[in-house]
């Protein structure tokens, strides 16, 4: 199945930023009818080598072959001319139109060279869309479709343009397991036909079951390509990050001892009226780590914010160490004992353009010893923060840094650094190593686990089954705002995925 | 740096990858460029943002009257007065009276005069353009500047003309302070809609500027409540008491000498410098400003600093109007209350300033030499037409509005360069 002569080759490939080589001189070559993922931590250059193959970088320097032919890629629509398709890690796709619509928009068949021609849009798409097994109605609306079938919608956009090379960003970031394991068969069976497959992940798990190859980058570089027969989780971790990586936390029991957060009934109101969160209780303990699972957008951002003070409960009850804290403002709740690692360091957890030192005070500036009667101590911001930084380990940069300046790694330690460094009782850790790489997620998750054994009650709220799986020492599984399901640790994968799309709410808790 | 690599943009959405650079080769010394580029980028950019400013400026000058701009602009430079200040030598003698003879503040040389003029303008547009800029650093955009320094020279008039029994240092306070406070009351009307509503500050500080306007043309108009009665023919307030004027420290009072407003607006650039970097407020209004819901999410009311934020802004303008006022105007008529331009001229102070305190004190400097250089008193009709005059001054601060995205442009350029050179190098390597 899988032929010999390459249908894609990039030689030598570097593409230069202001400061940074993001990819020095890489070489890849993709053959017919097979996977190749290309493997590599956040900043390795992946999406920089896609996009060059894409159009949209022009390397510096390099030359990109298809099918033998060198060609040159001045945007996105000549690479689309020579088979190159893309789905991005977010969808390009316009919600309010229907699923025909989105894949021939541009290309759109008309009727006289003006109007439109739905039906043969349609029926062309119908076409498609059976040929490869895809099960999508082409007049269905895309807002209405699920996650995973708005995937296909931009897989079958690629092949209506003739794609045969298909570019694959991330693609299982937004996907539940079972849908993961449906994109899976999807590609086996466009392989199948001919197809050629570019796959970019972090997660190892997912390359040893779907790739054929594996190009592994790290900072810029391409470290080797190796076949799937043969490899290993540990050995591609190794050549990703450059030196052993411990891939299984380690943990020692829980010593499990008073509730410390107690949600009682509540009910939260979302910013468009509805209602996000619909009847929540659960409690964590002093020395445990529970695990909140779910599909983006069940109510677990909202669960947070209410429990934080930063969204309004409209019923029902949050307790923090015995106290009741529906209500009070953000600022007494982090007072009394809250650490809240926030779901994007960026947007919510960082003030990017503040130095590290006045980040890392953000929630204790106005209070001794930083300032006293208004007035603001900035030498004592930056004494703390020195003790910080070391402390945690931050690189790249000292207290007057700012913070926008640092890797993803290093902002989620400040982060971390912060929040648990008040010596909170309770901490909630939303998706704390999203974006992150192998290195980075070992140090969080390792900090996670010694403030459960140091007695403090960790709620942890997590797409990433994997790590809900592999800290929690309790599982809850949320779906549309309800708690749907309780487990021990030791609870497998795809029960989660099944509860997590509301498969399990007949034995819901 | 993706903002800066004038790269299509990235349409994964993610952040582009970025690998630490490599210690060696012509990597860092690109990157060592860019960051001095980047630092040095904070005088620069407003530097070229001003000189491009003013060559099409002299392009227009050159256009309309045929005349050499450099004369031109030699001319209003001399307006300015500001070379008092150049030929340190030919006033080493004030500085050094045994040196040759001591001629003091030469009140009588029309250069000093000038001077004294020019920073007559420098202070209130100092407070304007920190009126703006302090709700800039909260993510404000203060458009009211205008409607709060006439609320303020309104407040400042009416208390200046009350209390004329008090002594002089304390009805000057009072005055002030209740312009103050009324400036800061006008704009905290905008920053609480924007805190409660969110009606948006540029709407409502713009609605407010008109509200102000009218209200002052009732008041001062023909039979307004403040209008001086005893004045039939012009629609103008009754003077404010001698004991509420400033007092004038350098040039002749009845030349309308240098009043000590002006270091009260030094003062009040030290204040703002303060306040933002050295007081929990100064944090939380920077926090709100680059980050709103970070700030939010660290416990910090949004709503109420974007009040105080708007407040403190109205009070730096509502003071302007004061010391304008019990400075040198010692009334306000009508026409002035219809036409001031102070405020607005303070947002091209604040944007070529780039917020910062000392920026602001060289961008007003520049506007109020340019304001003054440019009147009629100073001109000569040889070397440009009056109309053109006041004119000028316009035409540059709405070009600076323009080049204030000069940055863009200029990395723009930058980036350019630095793909000609690469292609150059190629063509050479061939």
């Amino acid at each position: 199945m899988v032929d010999e002569a390459p249908v894609l080759e990039l030689r030598g490939i570097t593409k230069r930023f202001p400061g940074v080589v993001a990819n020095d001189h890489v070489d890849f070559d993709l053959r017919r009818g097979e996977v190749h993922a290309l493997l590599g931590e956040n900043g390795a250059g992946k999406s920089t080598l896609v996009n060059v193959l894409y159009g949209l970088y022009h390397p510096d320097e390099g030359s990109i072959l298809v099918k033998g032919e060198p060609i040159r890629l001045h945007s996105p629509k000549d690479a689309i001319k020579h088979g190159i398709g893309m789905v991005h890690q977010h969808f390009m796709l316009i919600p309010v139109m229907t699923v025909a619509e989105n894949i021939v928009l541009a290309t759109e068949p008309t009727q006289g060279g003006v109007l439109l021609d739905y039906r043969a849009a349609n029926k062309r798409v119908a076409e498609l869309s059976s040929s490869f097994n895809f099960a999508i109605d082409p007049g269905a609306r895309v807002e209405s479709i699920s996650v995973g079938q708005q995937q296909r919608v931009e897989i079958l956009k690629a092949l209506y343009r003739h794609a045969d090379i298909l570019i694959l960003d991330e693609p299982t970031a937004v996907l539940t397991p079972q849908e993961a394991r449906e994109l899976f068969a999807i590609l086996k069976t466009l392989t199948s036909q001919g197809m050629s497959v570019i796959f970019i992940t972090h997660k190892l798990n997912e390359v040893l079951e779907l790739a054929d190859r594996i190009t592994v980058l790290r900072r810029g570089n391409r470290i080797d390509t190796v076949d799937r027969q043969g490899a290993t989780e540990q050995g591609l971790a190794r050549m990703m990050v450059g030196r052993d990586v411990l891939l299984r936390v380690d943990k020692g029991a829980p010593s499990v001892a008073e509730p410390l957060l107690s949600i009682d009934d509540l009910h939260v109101i979302d910013e468009r009226g509805l209602e996000a969160v619909r009847g929540v209780s659960f409690e964590v303990r002093s020395g445990e780590i529970v695990g909140l699972a779910g599909v983006d957008g069940n109510g677990q951002s909202e669960l947070i914010d209410a429990i934080s003070g930063l969204q309004r409960v409209s019923s029902g009850t949050v307790k923090l160490g015995g106290r009741d804290v529906t209500g009070v403002n953000p600022s007494s709740i982090l007072d009394l004992g809250l650490g809240h690692i926030p779901e994007d360091r960026q947007l919510r957890g960082l003030v990017l353009e503040f130095s590290l030192a006045e980040n890392l005070a953000l929630h204790d500036f106005d209070k001794p010893p930083d300032s006293r009667w208004g007035w603001l101590f900035p030498r004592q911001l930056v004494r703390r923060a020195r003790d910080l930084l070391k402390r945690y380990d931050v690189r790249g940069g000292g207290p007057q840094t700012r913070a926008a300046a640092l890797s993803g790694g290093n902002q989620q330690k400040v982060v971390l650094a912060r929040e648990i460094g008040r010596g909170p009782s309770v901490l909630i850790a939303a998706q704390p190593t999203r974006g992150l790489d192998v290195g980075a997620i070992e140090f969080v998750h390792r900090q996670l686990v010694e403030a459960r054994d140091n007695g403090k009650a960790v709620l942890l709220v997590s797409l990433e089954l994997d790590e809900i799986l592999s800290l929690s020492d309790r599982v809850l599984v949320v779906y549309e705002g309800r708690i749907v399901a309780e487990h021990g640790p030791d609870v497998g994968e795809e029960q989660l995925g099944i509860e997590m799309t509301g498969g399990g709410r007949e034995v819901a808790a | 740096m993706t903002e800066l690599s004038g790269e299509p943009p990235d349409l994964t959405g993610e952040t582009p990858e970025a690998p630490e650079p490599t210690p060696e080769g012509t990597v860092p010394s690109v990157a060592a460029r860019l960051a001095f580029y980047q630092r040095a980028g904070g005088v620069i950019t407003p530097l070229l943002t001003a000189l491009v400013a003013f060559l099409i400026g002299g392009l227009v000058v050159y256009a309309t009257t045929g005349k050499n701009p450099v004369s031109t602009y030699k001319a209003i430079f001399k307006g300015s007065g500001l070379s008092w200040l150049s030929p340190v030598s030919v006033h080493w003698h004030t500085f050094y009276p045994n040196a040759v003879k001591w001629t003091g503040w030469n009140t009588g040389n029309l250069t000093a005069l000038n001077l004294q003029q020019t920073l007559i303008v420098v202070t209130p547009l100092i407070l304007t353009g920190l009126a703006v800029a302090f709700a800039f650093r909260c993510g404000l955009f203060n458009i009211g500047g205008n409607g709060q320094y006439t609320v303020g020279a309104i407040t400042a008039v009416q208390f200046g003309v009350w209390f004329s029994g008090l002594p002089g240092p304390l009805h000057v306070i009072i005055a002030m302070a209740a312009a103050t406070l009324a400036g800061a009351a006008w704009a905290g009307i905008a920053g609480l809609l924007k805190a409660t509503t969110g009606a948006h500050e540029v709407i409502t500080t713009i609605m407010l500027n008109w509200i102000a306007l009218w209200i002052g043309s009732y008041l001062v108009g023909f039979n307004g409540p403040m209008q001086d009665k005893r004045e039939i023919s012009a629609p103008v307030t009754k003077s404010i008491a001698p004991s509420a004027h400033l007092h004038v420290f350098w040039g002749n009072p009845l030349l309308q000498g240098l009043h000590i407003g002006f270091f009260i607006a030094l003062g009040a650039l030290v204040v703002y410098w303060i306040l933002l970097n050295r007081t929990t407020l100064g944090y939380e209004v920077r926090a709100v400003g680059f980050n709103a819901e970070a700030a939010r999410y660290g416990g910090i009311s949004v709503a109420r600093n974007y009040f105080l934020a708007m407040a403190i802004s109205g009070a730096f303008a509502g003071l302007a109007g004061a010391i304008d006022l019990l400075g040198w105007e010692f009334n306000l008529d009508l026409i002035s209350v219809q036409t001031v331009q102070i405020g607005f001229i303070g947002i091209a102070v604040a944007l070529l300033g780039r917020n910062s305190a000392i920026g602001i004190f060289f961008s007003a400097l520049l506007f109020g030499a340019l304001l003054n250089g440019t009147s009629s008193r100073n001109l000569d009709p040889s070397i440009f037409k009056p109309e053109l005059a006041g004119n000028l001054t316009r035409i540059i601060q709405g070009l600076v509005v323009l080049f204030v995205g000069a940055d863009l442009l200029i990395l723009y350029l930058w980036q350019a360069r630095k793909k000609v050179r690469l292609l150059q190098r190629k063509a050479e390597q061939a």
